[in-house]
């Protein structure tokens, strides 16, 4: 529909101002009001995107800065693709993977039991939802810190709390392995990467919270009262009724939220700053940026980035239309 | 229900203790949810009391002494003046009042309200009418616009954030406007913040019935002005809670205020202030203290107006 109507619009482009039909008039009026916008999208983040591509191929050191001509194309070369993807970038990617996957999947298995909690009215239960998004609405800046302190290794609430003094103390987020036994054996326990997993979980279980529940209390009544009668128990319920409803939010969910852990930044850089083996894509990328002040090698895995964003996106898009149908 | 329930003995008996178990174990979960969600924070506020000496002899002290709350609020006596010797070590040895005096936190919360405050106001300005245009009128480019603004919303900071502080570094040499400063970064919040204001704003629009503004037309109202005195007024809740979430974004972004910011420390945001407060040289308390005075404005924002925010959340999905 919107097309045929946007080409109606044009064919009355042509006439004089004064008689330009209501579409051409609608889609100029249109086209005023979206300009502002544009322009700072434009400004802002499309140019930069498109130099982002530039850079990825030229040599160019945070010191060059001054002297950088933006359209000199005389020196384009694969070089930081080359530099950027070694070893340390199979690593960092590797990590983010493991580390995007895991804290994905928990928070939304976090997030759907607290929705299941709270499904059912009870006293108090505005406040605890409340209480419940504070991890997810605090400043990051804060809760970094907060979590930094409770888990340092000399002082922590949770080392001290779990009887961890002297050389038992758990460098949570500083050391990258931790040697524990199993039955005997003894295996090291990437632990910073777990810590960082767990606050990640923390930080987001709420917002797959308020999707699950949005989705469970849209869920018809008379579907539980159909499966009492049938004699389904609270916990078959459950099993057979109400997760069942739950696939789609759950799947899309998952995807938006790894979508955004994937390019998470701030949250590592606070905790431990990508030590200890958490170092992520993100945090490398600003690692070369400003500890080995090279822009170009920043710049091309900012380009791979994005292109996995695209695909990712593209992914999101076709999912979604698929729910809507 | 109930007696066709009954009629089956093993069902009902499964049934009742199900129901029973189900009822213990959800109140042990709204305990442990509790725990997970409150106690950080309390700890927040608990740490932010104490001194740090008594922090590390006493790790697991679950509330400050009498004598540590004393300290910290000793400066209050100074602010309608008092011996200058003993205020500034008062000043010194309180937590809050040397984060907001000798660490400068009161410059940042004014720099952080200004640039939180003009980053709503401009978005507003920018994006209701394109919201409009978008949910309302037929133009060519409107799909393309619907992809593009699902695209920026989901793209990455810190890709951005490269090619913007080189180009940043660029205009400044060229044509010497400094925009790695509280403009650059407000236009930058301007353009991040943009696509959930449409989405949220135009997801609005298009349930506000047109017939309202056809009756306006038809009144002899332009298009503009039936925007301006039907749809904006009926859209107040979705723009006080886009209001709402672009200030908190605007309050809580660290990133962007790090790399355009850092080198001008009067121009320092709440989040980078904290993380710039982060030393060897300043006890760790404080930075407790400088958490809980960035954190509490967004809680209490976030307690009074909750209804617009949580709607919001699952409506269009706070990037984070």
């Amino acid at each position: 529909m919107a097309t045929a109507e946007t080409q109606n619009a044009t064919s009355g482009q042509p006439k004089k101002r004064g008689t330009l039909t209501l579409r051409a008039r609608e889609a100029r009026l249109a086209y005023m009001l979206v300009l502002p916008g544009l322009l700072l999208v434009l400004f802002i983040i499309l140019f930069p995107m498109v130099w982002n591509i530039i850079l990825s191929f030229q040599l160019i050191r945070l010191g060059d800065l001054s002297s950088l001509n933006l359209f000199d194309f005389s020196n384009l070369s694969l070089d930081n693709y080359v530099v950027g993807i070694g070893s340390r970038f199979w690593q960092g990617l590797r990590v983010t993977l493991i580390y995007t996957v895991a804290s994905t999947t928990l928070a939304i298995i976090i997030g759907l039991w607290a929705a299941l909690v709270a499904r059912e009215a009870f006293r108090g239960r505005g406040l605890f939802r409340a209480f419940l998004l504070f991890p997810y609405i605090a400043p990051v800046v804060s809760v970094a810190f907060i979590w930094r302190l409770m888990l340092d290794k000399n002082f922590g609430i949770v080392n001290a709390g779990l009887g961890l003094e002297g050389a038992d103390a758990v460098g949570w987020l500083t050391s990258r392995s931790l040697p524990v036994s199993i039955f005997g054996v003894e295996i090291g326990v990437p632990i910073a990467l777990i810590t960082v997993i767990l606050f990640e979980a923390w930080r987001y279980f709420p917002f797959a919270f308020l999707f699950l529940l949005a989705r469970i209390q849209a869920i018809p009544e008379d579907m539980y009262e159909a499966a009492q009668v049938d004699g389904a128990t609270p916990s078959q319920r459950l099993w057979y009724v109400t997760l069942p409803q739950l696939t789609g939010v759950i799947a899309t969910l998952f995807l938006l939220r790894f979508i955004w852990t994937f390019y998470k930044f701030e949250d590592i850089f606070l905790l431990n700053g990508g030590a200890a083996g958490t170092e992520v894509l993100t945090v490398q990328i600003f690692n070369w940026l400003f500890s080995r002040r090279n822009v170009g090698v920043a710049a091309a895995i900012g380009v791979i980035l994005a292109l996995a964003l695209m695909v990712l996106v593209i992914i999101y898009n076709k999912w979604l239309s698929t729910q809507e149908e | 229900m109930a007696e066709n329930i009954q009629q089956r003995g093993r069902g009902f008996s499964r049934e009742l203790f199900e129901r029973r178990l189900g009822r213990i174990l959800k109140w042990l979960s709204i305990l442990f949810f509790i725990l997970l969600t409150v106690f950080p924070f309390y700890w927040m506020l608990n740490l932010s009391f104490r001194p740090f000496q008594d922090v590390l002899t006493n790790p697991t002290r679950m509330f400050p002494r009498p004598e540590d709350i004393q300290t910290v609020i000793a400066p209050l006596s100074c602010i309608f003046g008092g011996d200058p010797t003993f205020c500034e070590s008062a000043i010194r040895n309180s937590s809050y009042a040397a984060v907001l005096i000798q660490f400068n936190f009161l410059t940042f919360i004014r720099n952080s309200l200004i640039l939180a405050s003009l980053t709503v106001l401009l978005s507003l300005i920018i994006a209701i009418p394109a919201a409009y245009a978008i949910s309302r009128l037929y133009f060519r480019g409107r799909q393309a616009m619907n992809w593009g603004t699902l695209l920026i919303y989901m793209f990455p900071g810190i890709v951005i954030a490269i090619p913007l502080f080189v180009f940043f570094v660029r205009i400044q040499q060229t044509i010497g406007v400094q925009l790695r400063s509280p403009v650059g970064v407000t236009l930058i919040y301007l353009a991040t913040t943009l696509p959930l204001a449409l989405y949220m704003l135009g997801g609005y629009f298009r349930t506000i019935p047109i017939d309202l503004e056809e009756a306006a037309l038809i009144d002899g109202a332009t298009r503009l002005g039936a925007m301006w005195r039907i749809t904006i007024p009926l859209a107040a809740p979705a723009i006080a809670s886009v209001a709402l979430f672009v200030f908190m974004i605007a309050w809580n972004e660290f990133l962007y205020a790090l790399l355009f910011l850092v080198e001008n420390p009067n121009a320092w945001t709440l989040p980078l202030g904290l993380q710039q407060l982060d030393s060897q040289e300043v006890p760790r308390t404080f930075l407790m203290a400088g958490s809980v005075i960035i954190t509490v404005p967004v809680i209490i924002l976030f307690l009074l107006f909750e209804r617009f925010l949580t709607g919001g959340l699952t409506s269009g999905g706070v990037k984070g």
